[in-house]
């Protein structure tokens, strides 16, 4: 993409800026279109509310590392800009970490290694190479934020399933009434399981190419 | 027989085009094959004719499988009625049997063929009989105190996830059948193994016998309590705990000759599985360390699933590797890796069902190599012969 700083100031909201942040919520989503983060999804989503602390943290890394990167874009030589958008990301993420450490400690425990490993999440790495390295800040933190939402939604999806599935529960609120666990109900224990996220995964993507027929590739 | 034919016949023009019923063709479609032959005709250009379709080929499996349902059913009752000492005689146990397992088979058929009309009225294609077989044998591979539900459930997911994403029969990477049981065995361990295996419900005035033990054979190896395990005879014939169509070796030979006969089941990948499977039993006899591995390498064969899943399951002709020297390896494979599963690992007792998944997965990189190896070699036959004319 090409820089349009010559261009007459577009207002904040305007469709085009929407889009920016609508598109990698459907027809351009990191996850269920371009198949990137997908380790995550499997080891985090377990609980929804791991889940969530873990969508949190990426829309906020995200939106950040795009803005910082955008501001930088004209200062970072290019043959060094990769090491340069780690040092940003990296930064982020300790905050984050740190973050998460002193106000919700058992799902940074949770979490463990994966809040770390957003540095090496391809979404984030993807989005500052090809936008905003080329945009201004205000679109470039739109963007962020929206293919961070759009990984979040997946994310959050997955989470729901499996825990209520998988543990009978809701953010650790038992929502399968006892009354059902009477009558032969059992968890679906391979929900637990890493298989049953990417089998999840795959189900939503399935049901957003069938209502989404443009992008069924056939090739 | 003629009045049914000619009350479909009066019926058909509603499910045909522009009928009031369009929709639901497919399923009528599929009634008329399943009851009379079709009567579509190849319109034009030569071809052969053969008797041998679908429908014929799923039917001999069915037909296999019916000595080992009938034991099956047999031996339910036989084990139900061991473990709370009661002598009653052989029509008593197999209609006890009968009772517990019908519902089982019914319930597999009724929801995996739902879920095969659901998806044929959608995509608008024919219902194919694929699935007649895979209902007979998820509840054969199942113990007898399975939930109805979870069959219900376990049969939906290995239809959908298993086989209609990929594209329905014919199209499918991993046995339905299979996968069913493995999402049971995954999804809810505690109904797949430890004391599952027999129907010990009691009613008024019945108890178990002191000192009754429901493990199997597995089990009992797996554990090292060797002193419980029954002979080889008891084994070899069937009435020992197990899954319900599992047990018997007996049954599943006279299945086997069936298939064999008729061409459907290939006899090398039967007999490789046997081969990888007692080659890895006498290794594991030079190294003995613990029981397990002390067991005569023909015990691996009868115990468990092994028989039926080499005959049964690793022959499916859509899972399996397509060419011959493939099928070579990828039955020894599932041989040895069944045997080193049973004896290595000991949280599974039993490594037949993850061994012929795993297998089912490489079988198309096996058919792969096995393939370019050819067309190397002929291609290099080729070079030669042109050398020398040359």
């Amino acid at each position: 993409m090409s820089d349009n700083t010559n261009q007459k100031k577009e207002a904040l909201f305007s469709p085009k800026s929407m889009k920016l942040l609508a598109n990698p919520m459907g027809k351009d989503n990191p996850i269920t279109v371009q198949v990137l983060g997908i380790c995550s999804v499997l080891a985090i989503t377990v609980q929804l509310r791991t889940s969530l602390v873990m969508a949190i943290s990426v829309v906020v890394v995200m939106g950040f590392a795009n803005v910082i990167i955008s501001l930088l874009r004209k200062t970072i030589p290019p043959r060094i800009r990769i090491i340069v958008m780690l040092t940003v990301i990296a930064s982020l993420v300790i905050l984050v970490d740190q973050v998460l450490k002193a106000f919700v400690y058992d799902v940074s425990r949770q979490l463990s290694v994966f809040v770390g490993l957003i540095i090496t999440n391809c979404i984030i790495m993807g989005r500052l190479e090809a936008f905003a390295l080329s945009n201004k800040p205000w679109p470039s933190f739109l963007d962020g934020v929206g293919n961070a939402a759009g990984y979040a939604w997946v994310l959050l999806a997955v989470g729901f399933f499996r825990e209520l599935l998988g543990s009978g529960t809701l953010m650790g609120y038992q929502v399968i009434p006892n009354i059902l666990y009477e009558l032969g109900y059992e968890n679906n224990g391979f929900m637990i399981l890493p298989p049953m996220a990417l089998i999840t995964v795959g189900i939503i993507i399935w049901i957003h190419r069938y209502r989404d027929r443009d992008l069924i590739d056939i090739s | 027989m003629k009045a049914l034919h000619n009350l479909l016949e009066k019926i058909k023009p509603q499910f045909e085009k522009g009928g009031r019923l369009e929709k639901f063709y497919r399923t009528f479609e599929a009634f008329e094959t399943f009851l009379f032959v079709g009567g579509n005709v190849t319109k034009r250009g030569s071809h052969i004719r053969d008797a041998i379709d679908m429908k014929r080929t799923m039917f001999h499996v069915v037909i296999a499988l019916m000595p080992v349902m009938l034991f099956g059913m047999w031996n339910v009752g036989y084990q139900h009625y061991n473990a709370i000492g009661l002598e009653v005689d052989l029509i008593d146990q197999f209609l006890f049997g009968l009772i517990r397992v019908l519902p089982l088979i019914v319930v597999s058929y009724a929801s995996g063929l739902a879920v095969e009309f659901i998806f044929a009225t959608i995509r608008d294609h024919e219902v194919n009989e694929g699935f007649l077989v895979s209902g007979l044998l998820i509840p054969l591979v199942i113990p007898v105190t399975t939930p109805l539900w979870m069959v219900a459930l376990a049969t939906i997911f290995a239809v959908i996830i298993g086989k209609e994403v990929f594209g329905g029969t014919g199209m499918n990477i991993l046995n339905p059948a299979l996968l069913a049981r493995a999402f049971l065995f995954f999804a809810y361990p505690s109904y797949l193994s430890g004391e599952v295996w027999i129907y010990t419900q009691v009613q008024e005035g019945q108890a178990l016998v002191d000192g009754f033990s429901g493990a199997t054979p597995l089990a009992l190896l797996a554990s090292g309590e060797l002193q419980y395990l029954p002979s080889a005879m008891e084994m070899f014939l069937g009435n020992i705990p197990g899954s319900i169509g599992e047990t018997s070796t007996v049954a599943v030979l006279l299945g086997a000759l069936v298939l064999v006969a008729t061409g459907v089941g290939s006899l090398r990948i039967m007999l490789t599985v046997v081969a990888g499977g007692l080659f890895t039993g006498l290794l594991f006899n030079l190294f003995a360390t613990n029981p397990f591995m002390e067991i005569p390498a023909y015990y691996h064969l009868i115990l468990g699933g092994f028989a039926f899943g080499a005959v049964f399951m690793a022959t499916d002709p859509v899972t399996a590797s397509q060419t011959g020297t493939g099928k070579y390896i990828y039955g020894f494979l599932i041989g040895v890796i069944t045997v080193l599963i049973r004896v290595v690992n000991p949280a599974y007792p039993e490594g037949m069902m993850l061994a012929i998944l795993f297998m089912n997965v490489f079988a198309p990189l096996i058919d792969h190599y096995v393939v370019q190896a050819n067309a190397k070699r002929r291609l290099r036959r080729l070079k030669n012969a042109q050398v020398k004319l040359s």
